[in-house]
C-alpha cells in the first residue's frame, strides 16, 4: 500500500527543506522525497498543489479524560478531534480517574488507543501517587508501560524536596518531568491573572509571580539533578525570561505555550464567558509579547493545546465556579495559522518545526520529520482556507472553547498517520 | 433622556446622564417614606422577585419594601431552605423562577459577574443587588443622593474609601459612579486590602467600609485590634485630618469599635442612617424605571 503526496511545498525544519516536491509513502513509512516521483501502480495519489505538506503536528499536553471522565471526552473523540484539527500524535496527561500513576492504566489508555484511537496516543504518567504531591508514583513502571514524561499536570507539586527525588528518580529513563508551574499559596482562590481585570471584575486573581517562582525553582532543582524539565503552558514574560537565562547556561530546561496565551489577554475575561478561564489564566499584552518572542527565538520550544474537555454543565454558571481549562485539538492550528502567521508575527517554517521535529526530539518520540525511513506522519496545510469555527461541529465531545464565531483563514487539510489517511477536508 | 437599558447591572456601564436620571427619580420618589399611605400604584400587576444567595438583611429589605410601597408583588427566594440546598445549580433556579413570569429579578450573589450571567440567560430585567467584589450600584446610587443632598453638588467633591477596598463590590461601584460625576476619590488601607491598579487621586467625605472578615483569607491583615489602631476611624484622628464639614459613610453593617469608633458611628458627621433610608427611594428608582421601561427589550 503506497501514497503519493503530489505537487505540495513540502516544509520539513528538520532537514532544511523548504521546496515544491512529491513525497511517496510507502508501508507506513516515507520512501522518498523528489520532483515528478513516479507512482507505483498500487498507489493513491493525493494532489497537493498549493497545499503545505509537513512533519506530523504533535500536540504534547492534552487531557482525554479515559479513564473516569467519559462524558468530557474518550480516547476515540479525543483522537478524532486530533486528526480533525492536524495532529498526527497527541500525549494525554495523568489527570485521569483513576489518576494514571501505576501500570496498569497506562496499559488501559494504550489499548483503547491500538483500538479506537484515530491517532498516536503517547500517556503521560503522574509524578505523585494519586497526585497528591505526598509520594512518588511508581515512575519506573510507568516509564516501562510507556509513558513518555512524568507530571502532575493540573497540579504543582509544592515539595520541593520529593520533586527533587522524581528528578533524579527518572533520569535514567530519559524522560522529562513536565512541570505545571504555578505555587498554589499564590494562586489560592483565584480565577484569573491579577491586575486591571480582576480589580475591576472583583474576581479574584493570581499574579504572574505564582508561576514564575516555580519555574524559577524548577530551574534550580534541573540544575541541581540534571534532569530535563519541561515548563508546560508558559504564560508571563518572568517565565520567558527565566527559561532564556537557563536555557543559555546549559541547564536542560524546555518550555511549551498554548495557542490561547498566544492570541488572547485578560481582557477576553470581561465578556463573563467562562471559556476564557483556564489555569494558568489569559496575562497581559506584554506577557503575549514576550511569549511570542520567546516562541520564535526557540526559547520556547513547542506549542501545546492544554485541550481541557469540560461539559456545559461545569462552565455554564458562575465564572468562579467553573472549571479550568479550554478545547483546542480542532482550532490550534487555524488560530495559529490566522493570529501569528498571518500577520507575520511567527515564519511558518518556525511554527512548524514548532509542533513537529520540537516535540518529537524532546520526547524521543518517532516522526517529527519527512527523512526517508521516518514513520509516515504527515500534516498538509492550506493556507487558503476560510472557516468559521463552529463548536457544534466538532468532534471532540466538549465544546468549551472561547474561539466560537472566529472566522480564521489557513487550516489544516489532511492527516496521514503511519501512511493512513485519517481524516480529509471535503473527503 | 428616558430609561433603556433592560438591566442594571454596573456604575461601570452607566454615563453620567443615566446615573443622573437614576439619583433624580430616586430623589423625587423620595417623599412617599413621609406619606402616612405609604403606597402608590405606579408598579400595581408587576412581579419583583428578590433572588438571595447570600445573606442580607439591609439591601434585601429595602428592595423588597421599595416593590411594596410601589404596589408590585414582591416573593422573595434565599437559597438556604429552597431548592439549591438540594443541589440545583444556580442557572437552573433562576431560569425557573424566569418561567413564572416575574418582570424584575433582583439578585445577590457571592460571584462576580452572577448578575451579568442572568442578563444574558433571562428574558425579563435583572438588578443587581450585590455580586462577589465586582459591583453594587444601587448602594453607589444611594450613596450618590445622600452625598447630593448633603452637599448640593458633586462637581470637585473628594471622596475617601478606606479599608477593604479588595474585597469590596460598594467601593468599585462608588468609583466608577462618583468619577463619572466628577469628583475625586482616594482609596486607603493596609496594602494587603488594596487591589492592584486602583488609580490613587486625591477627601470632603469619607467612605468607612466593613472590614469583611467573613470574606478575607486569614492573613490578609494580623489582627482586627491593629486594623482598628491604624485605619479605624475615631473623633481624635477625624479631628486632626479632616474638614469640619466632613460627611462619614458607611454601607453597612458596621463593625462598631473596628472601622469606626462608637463616637463616629453615632456623632454628627455620620449620614449613615440617611444612607439606608435614601435606599429605599433608590430601589424605587431603579424598579421603576426598569419595569415601567417603554418598548420591552430596548437594551
Amino acid at each position: 500500500m503506497s501514497l503519493l503526496l503530489r505537487g505540495g511545498r513540502v516544509i520539513d525544519p528538520a532537514n532544511t527543506v523548504d521546496a515544491v516536491q512529491d513525497v511517496l509513502i510507502e508501508n507506513g513509512k516515507i520512501a522518498r522525497l523528489g520532483r515528478s516521483l513516479e507512482a507505483p501502480a498500487d498507489a493513491e495519489i493525493v494532489n497537493a498543489t498549493g497545499k503545505i505538506v509537513c512533519p506530523g503536528f504533535i500536540d504534547m499536553h492534552v487531557h482525554l479524560r479515559e479513564p473516569g471522565q467519559e462524558y468530557k471526552e474518550t480516547v476515540a473523540t479525543g483522537t478524532r478531534a486530533a486528526a480533525a484539527g492536524g495532529f498526527t500524535a497527541v500525549c494525554c496527561m495523568a489527570n485521569t480517574s483513576p489518576v494514571n500513576d501505576n501500570g496498569a492504566v497506562t496499559d488501559y489508555i494504550l489499548a483503547k488507543a491500538r483500538v479506537e484511537g484515530r491517532v498516536r496516543v503517547y500517556p503521560i504518567g503522574a509524578v505523585t501517587r494519586n497526585l497528591r504531591g505526598e509520594e512518588l508514583a511508581e515512575l519506573a513502571e510507568l516509564a516501562e508501560s510507556g509513558c513518555v514524561a512524568f507530571s502532575d499536570d493540573g497540579r504543582c507539586v509544592m515539595n520541593a524536596g520529593l520533586y527533587r527525588r522524581a528528578m533524579e528518580y527518572t533520569l535514567p529513563f530519559g524522560a522529562p518531568i513536565i512541570s505545571h508551574a504555578e505555587d498554589a499559596t499564590l494562586s489560592a482562590g483565584a480565577s484569573i491573572n491579577e491586575g486591571v481585570v480582576s480589580t475591576e471584575l472583583g474576581l479574584p486573581g493570581q499574579p504572574a509571580a505564582a508561576e514564575d517562582v516555580m519555574v524559577a525553582r524548577d530551574i534550580l532543582l534541573a540544575e541541581l539533578t540534571g534532569a530535563h524539565v519541561h515548563i508546560a503552558h508558559a504564560s508571563t514574560a518572568g517565565t520567558v525570561r527565566l527559561v532564556r537565562d537557563a536555557k543559555a547556561r546549559g541547564i536542560r530546561v524546555t518550555a511549551e505555550v498554548t495557542p490561547h496565551h498566544l492570541v488572547l489577554t485578560e481582557d477576553a475575561v470581561r465578556t463573563w464567558d467562562a471559556n476564557t478561564k483556564m489555569a494558568p489564566p489569559l496575562r497581559t499584552k506584554r506577557d503575549v509579547e514576550a511569549l511570542i518572542e520567546g516562541l520564535a527565538d526557540g526559547t520556547i520550544d513547542c506549542i501545546a493545546t492544554d485541550h481541557a474537555p469540560h461539559a456545559l454543565s461545569e462552565k455554564e454558571g458562575e465564572y468562579d465556579r467553573a472549571a479550568f481549562g479550554i478545547v483546542g485539538l480542532e482550532t490550534a492550528v487555524a488560530v495559529a495559522l490566522d493570529r501569528l502567521v498571518r500577520p507575520g508575527l511567527l515564519p511558518l517554517a518556525t511554527l512548524i518545526a514548532r509542533w513537529s521535529r520540537d516535540p518529537a526530539r524532546l520526547l524521543n518520540l518517532p516522526g517529527g520529520t519527512l527523512s526517508a525511513g521516518a514513520v509516515a506522519d504527515v500534516t498538509i496545510l492550506d493556507l487558503d482556507t476560510e472557516t468559521t469555527v463552529d463548536p457544534s461541529r466538532f468532534h471532540s465531545r466538549s465544546r468549551n472553547t472561547p474561539f466560537g464565531g472566529w472566522q480564521l483563514h489557513g487550516g489544516p487539510w489532511m492527516t496521514i498517520v503511519g501512511g493512513e489517511l485519517v481524516r480529509a477536508v471535503g473527503r | 433622556m428616558g430609561w433603556t437599558r433592560k438591566d442594571l447591572l454596573s456604575m461601570r456601564e452607566l454615563d453620567a446622564s443615566e446615573i443622573t436620571l437614576m439619583v433624580d427619580t430616586a430623589a423625587s420618589l423620595q417623599e412617599i417614606a413621609s406619606r402616612d399611605i405609604k403606597k402608590v400604584p405606579a408598579l400595581r400587576g408587576k412581579t419583583v422577585v428578590n433572588l438571595f444567595y447570600e445573606a442580607s438583611t439591609r439591601t434585601r429589605t429595602s428592595f423588597e419594601i421599595a416593590g411594596k410601597w410601589l404596589s408590585a408583588d414582591v416573593v422573595n427566594f434565599s437559597s438556604s431552605g429552597s431548592s439549591s440546598s438540594k443541589g440545583e445549580s444556580f442557572i437552573d433556579t433562576a431560569k425557573n423562577i424566569a418561567a413564572m413570569s416575574p418582570d424584575v429579578v433582583v439578585v445577590r450573589h457571592s460571584s462576580a459577574g452572577a448578575a451579568d450571567l442572568l442578563a444574558r440567560e433571562l428574558p425579563c430585567s435583572i438588578v443587581n443587588a450585590g455580586d462577589g467584589a465586582h459591583e453594587h450600584p444601587t448602594q453607589a446610587l444611594l450613596d450618590l443622593l445622600t452625598i447630593r443632598e448633603k452637599k448640593g453638588h458633586f462637581e470637585g467633591l473628594h471622596v475617601a474609601i478606606v479599608g477593604d477596598i479588595a474585597h469590596s463590590r460598594v467601593a468599585r461601584s462608588d468609583i466608577h459612579g462618583m468619577r463619572k460625576l466628577g469628583m475625586t476619590v482616594t482609596v486607603a488601607g493596609p496594602p494587603t486590602l488594596i487591589p492592584p491598579f486602583v488609580q490613587e487621586l486625591g477627601a470632603k467625605v469619607i467612605m468607612m467600609l466593613r472590614l469583611q472578615q467573613e470574606r478575607m483569607s486569614a492573613g490578609l491583615i494580623p489582627s482586627t485590634r491593629e486594623y482598628a489602631r491604624f485605619w479605624g476611624l475615631t473623633l481624635d484622628k477625624l479631628a486632626r485630618h479632616a474638614r469640619p464639614d466632613v460627611l462619614i459613610m458607611h454601607p453597612g453593617p458596621v463593625n462598631r469599635g473596628i472601622e469606626l469608633s462608637p463616637e463616629v458611628a453615632d456623632g454628627p458627621y455620620s449620614v449613615i442612617l440617611d444612607q439606608v433610608s435614601r435606599g429605599v427611594a433608590v430601589r424605587m428608582g431603579v424598579l421603576l424605571l426598569l419595569a415601567g421601561r417603554k418598548g420591552g427589550d430596548g437594551a
